[in-house]
């Protein structure tokens, strides 16, 4: 399938991105550079981790206004996959296809680890490789990633299971001592209501090689892969009616 | 010397002070300074000019104390594509690759504003080396801080790692080891020096050699403000004293930002093959950058200070010209290829804009509102600068200022009472738990190790190891440093740092090829000081000539000092080694039970500047000669074994000594193991459990491969001294019986704990 990988000024991870797809797993994925407006027919965006534009006014609210973002939104919107790692997440829930937002670790420091995290839904595009309940070991980098959302919505996420992804420890318990950041509710992924769109604040590009530490961040990946491929009606639809961009 | 071709004259500007002997000093230079400026020049120089000439004639910027010394140093070698002179030196790693690598110092900067000083310590050495044409691709630091609970060390260590993390985290460029040292002697000047390597496809390495008169010099980055003016010569090259702390501003202020956007554009402009040469803005910013690539290709340059840009109205030629802003780049175009380069750097968003151009008549000239403001030989500024030969004199024996007992000298502050000689098992816990041997998680987990998808090994074990995409090939790196041995003697306490740093390379398997040195030194103007570095340069210099590590870039700081007490001579040794296949690459825990454990040793371990002496307040006695050869032999059995997959983890000796070490390899993150260690070479005291006098290694190996072993290590002590187990406890010679996980906790927690408590 056709991944694009959007570079903003102050990616980082979008090389990552690119080699996990393109090179780990073969897939076909482009660059999409943050001033152009198309989306190129991918099948699937990817926002990568970084300090996009520096992060200086607040964690990806400056990428927002790109140029390229009024594409991903309209893709969004139309139900296309786009999946946002750590900076990427950050910058879905600015330009609100994601509920909710991510503070700064309680820590009040960055944290480069690997964690281990709990598929709560794998029942989605973006887990559907993975079974439920399944603990996935993904290293996080990352000094915002404390996730905050009003209780009510909170509440209505867990009903609907957009909480994708929860920090646990190694044997899938959730523990506060195993909550890197502080996340209420231990959350370390979601999803839109329509499941089109997923952020996560753990870095699945950086675990797809066992000699770079482990592949568990291929189950992400894959998932998308699988969803894409098993709908493949749906996913050519999607792609005409992106062409006429 | 006279200047024949122009007619003008360089004017003083209406408010500037008056130049004359008290304000040549008031700039830091010397009488003899200030009339060799009058001799080249012919005339007395205008205020612009004065400050040009203190900043490019300091201590930091013309290495005038160090300069014929460092000389001695071994730079060529079959793998050396760069050496000294260009900003970094390259080595060929195969493959059709070059690695560029250096390290720096920003130790002064960093003890005024610790969050800022190392953030742009951090970005200033990631310019040296995309100036090259590399990729920077891995970063480290080396690290040394006042004792734990001296008042100011918490602070300068949360502003320290605070800063180097949100400088690298936010270009890019993992951080994938290093080191971090607490001791008193560093209470009044701290160390940070910062390492870079990057990757640069061979023959595609760039130049800082202006060429072809006529061509345009462009200016890129940041706009130029008031920060950094003075930076490098009243900052960097002079003792701390009570009036430091108001040198504040001449401190850099940091914008990781647009360095990652100018290692992009300059990567991609670089392709295009329009730039004839290429340097950053670093130390005496504008001055130096242009000064010294038209002098190293016997150039000159005129420079237009109007087309600057710049942070705000109403600076002066003098600012301009001194300003240390950082993330700027100077670069020599094509002729006639302008708008290409603009084009690209518009693209990141990045305004590169012409201010110059190269001249044939080897002057540098600078205008400013239509006047000239000054006009100097470029030479004058950088290979003419004075050298000295400053007198250098042994300490007598009294007057040493760390004597036999270094490490009690400049101890902890932990043991007040000497009498005191903890059982083995209860000091190898104390030991485990301080900040000098436990685990520097806390500091680690701060920095991105990740990024860029190449770190097999990262922080937290002996050398960091990365992978070359595409190719088999791997690169081992590991800073060191041993202020505890060089105090004892400087001369025999570097050359043991170079074969640390290699032994440390060589325990992943990979070959050392080359080092980078940061020589941190106190005031050269004293003589002891003199032979303190000088016996450092001889002793870096014997130790590379001996493991054919030939050295390619460096950095001196001197004036470590506050109130006349200099820090102890403070060589830091970056070595990097090459792996042929990256897979093969040896990590320093025990995998399996059953595994023979082996220590292998070139001589009997002392206390000697061991972390037990200083924790103790022990008596450590004097450092064993070092046999380099033997060094050697032990780095070459240790990259055979490895190449030939008959070891699974090796582990050096370092800070703690054996048991530590042993302890150490215990902690296997997929797991934790334990070891029966039931055949030590010698029966003793504590030199034997934490001595850290030797060279010494520990292997665990399948008990097959004991014998093909033994043969690679001719001449080396070769004991098999216990096995693992999967017991999780660590018995040693039936005086240490302790559970693994606990030692492993006291370990993990040393810095976090200590920071947690009187939080």
């Amino acid at each position: 399938m056709r991944w694009g990988v959007v570079r903003f000024p102050g990616s980082l991870d979008d090389a990552d991105a690119l080699w996990a797809l393109g090179q780990v797993m073969g897939q076909e994925a482009r660059a999409l550079w943050h001033k152009d407006e198309d989306l190129g027919g991918v099948q699937c965006v990817v926002l990568p981790g970084g300090f996009s534009y520096g992060d200086y006014l607040r964690c990806g609210a400056i990428a927002r206004f790109a140029p390229i973002m009024k594409s991903v939104v309209r893709f969004a919107n139309d139900g296309g996959l786009v999946l946002g790692i750590c900076n990427g997440f950050q910058i879905l829930c600015e330009a609100h296809l994601l509920p909710g937002a991510l503070m700064r670790n309680r820590s009040l420091s960055f944290i480069c680890e690997r964690v281990n995290v709990r598929v709560e839904n794998a029942a989605t595009p973006f887990t559907c490789a993975a079974r439920q309940g399944e603990v996935l070991r993904l290293p996080i980098k990352h000094g915002e990633g404390l996730y905050v959302a009003p209780d009510d919505e909170l509440r209505a996420m867990e009903e609907r299971g957009q909480v994708l992804l929860r920090y646990t420890d190694a044997a899938g318990h959730q523990r506060d001592a195993a909550n890197p950041n502080g996340s209420t509710r231990a959350i370390a992924g979601v999803a839109n209501e329509t499941f089109n769109v997923f952020g996560l604040m753990p870095h699945p590009e950086h675990a797809v090689e066992a000699a770079l530490g482990g592949e568990d961040g291929l189950k992400i990946f894959r998932s998308v892969v699988m969803s894409v491929e098993r709908k493949p009606a749906a996913a050519s639809t999607a792609v005409s009616s992106r062409s006429s961009i | 010397m006279t200047a024949a071709s122009t007619i003008e004259t360089p004017v003083a500007l209406a408010g500037e002070p008056a130049v004359d002997l008290e304000q040549a000093r008031a700039h830091g230079l010397t009488d003899d300074e200030y009339r060799s400026v009058e001799r080249w020049l012919g005339r007395t120089p205008t205020f612009t000019e004065l400050g040009v000439f203190s900043v490019m004639w300091s201590e930091h910027c013309s290495y005038k104390s160090s300069r014929r010394h460092l000389r001695m140093m071994p730079s060529k070698g079959p793998r050396v594509v760069g050496g000294p002179g260009e900003n970094a030196g390259a080595l060929d790693v195969g493959d059709g690759w070059v690695a560029v690598f250096k390290i720096e110092s920003h130790n002064h900067p960093s003890f005024v504003e610790p969050y800022q000083g190392a953030a742009t310590g951090v970005g200033g050495i990631l310019r040296d080396i995309f100036t090259m044409g590399a990729r920077p691709v891995a970063s480290m630091d080396s690290l040394k801080f006042g004792a734990f609970d001296h008042p100011r060390t918490r602070y300068l260590l949360g502003g320290v790692v605070g800063g180097i993390g949100g400088y690298g985290n936010c270009v890019g460029v993992p951080t994938v080891g290093g080191e971090v040292m607490f001791d008193a002697a560093y209470n009044g000047n701290i160390l940070v020096n910062a390492f870079c390597l990057g990757l640069a496809r061979r023959g595609e390495l760039q130049s800082a050699r202006a060429q072809g008169p006529g061509n345009p010099v462009m200016y890129v980055g940041s706009a130029t403000g008031r920060d950094g003016i003075h930076g490098a010569s009243l900052l960097a090259s002079a003792e701390f004293d009570a009036s430091s702390e108001a040198k504040r501003p001449t401190v850099q202020v940091g914008d990781p930002f647009t360095e990652k956007l100018l290692i992009e554009a300059c990567l991609e402009a670089m392709q295009s093959g329009a730039i004839v040469a290429i340097q950053d803005l670093g130390a005496a910013g504008l001055t130096s950058s242009s000064s010294e690539m038209a002098a190293r290709g016997g150039l000159g340059i005129d420079l237009d200070l109007d087309r600057i840009p710049l942070r705000e109205a109403g600076l002066t030629p003098y600012e301009i010209l001194l300003s240390e802003s950082q993330e700027r780049m100077l670069l020599v175009a094509e002729r006639g290829r302008e708008a290409e380069l603009e084009a690209i750097f518009a693209r990141w968003d990045l305004h590169a804009v012409v201010v110059g151009r190269i001249t044939e008549d080897r002057r540098w000239r600078v205008r400013w509102r239509g006047k000239l403001v000054a006009d100097i030989p470029a030479v004058a500024l950088t290979d003419e600068a004075p050298v000295y030969d400053r007198p250098a004199r042994a300490p007598s024996k009294a007057a040493a200022t760390f004597g036999a007992a270094a490490g009690a000298a400049s101890n902890l502050g932990a043991a007040s009472n000497a009498a005191f000689w903890p059982s083995p098992a209860a000091a190898l816990r104390r030991l485990l738990d301080s900040p000098n041997v436990g685990s520097k998680r806390w500091v680690y987990r701060q920095y991105d190790s990740m990024v860029q998808s190449n770190t097999m090994a990262g922080p937290g074990g002996d050398a960091a190891v990365l992978r070359i995409k595409g190719t088999k090939r791997g690169l081992a790196l590991k800073v060191d440093s041993n202020p505890r041995a060089c105090a004892l003697d400087p001369y025999v306490g570097a050359a043991a740092t170079v074969v640390e740093a290699a032994r440390n390379v060589a325990c992943a398997g990979a070959r050392p090829i080359g080092l980078t040195n940061c020589l941190n030194y106190g005031n050269p103007e004293r003589p002891e000081i003199m032979w303190q570095f000088i016996r450092g340069v001889e002793g870096i210099r014997d130790a590379a000539l001996a493991l054919g590590t030939p050295v390619v870039s460096g950095n001196v700081s001197f004036y470590n000092e506050t109130e006349g007490r200099a820090i102890p001579p403070t060589p830091a040794i970056a070595m990097l080694g090459v792996l042929e296949d990256a897979g093969r690459r040896v990590a320093p825990f025990f995998e399996r039970p059953g595994d023979a454990v082996i220590l292998l040793r070139t001589a009997a371990a002392t206390l000697a500047a061991s972390e037990y002496a200083a924790l103790f307040a022990a008596n450590g006695g004097s450092l064993a000669p070092l046999d380099l050869e033997r060094e050697r032999a032990l780095i070459e059995g240790l990259v055979a074994a490895a190449d030939r997959g008959l070891i699974r983890s090796a582990h050096d000796v370092a800070e703690g000594g054996l048991a530590v070490t042993l302890a150490e390899c215990c902690f296997n993150p997929d797991g934790v193991l334990g070891a029966e260690i039931d055949g030590m070479p010698d029966r003793g005291g504590a030199e034997v459990f934490f001595g850290e006098g030797a060279s010494a290694v520990v292997l665990s190996a399948a008990p097959g491969e004991v014998e093909s072993l033994r043969g690679l290590f001719d001449g080396i002590e070769f004991a098999v001294i216990g096995r693992v187990i999967g017991e999780p406890r660590l018995r040693v010679a039936k005086v240490i019986d302790e559970d693994v996980p606990e030692l492993r906790q006291i370990h993990e927690q040393a810095i976090a704990r200590r920071l947690a408590a009187n939080g």
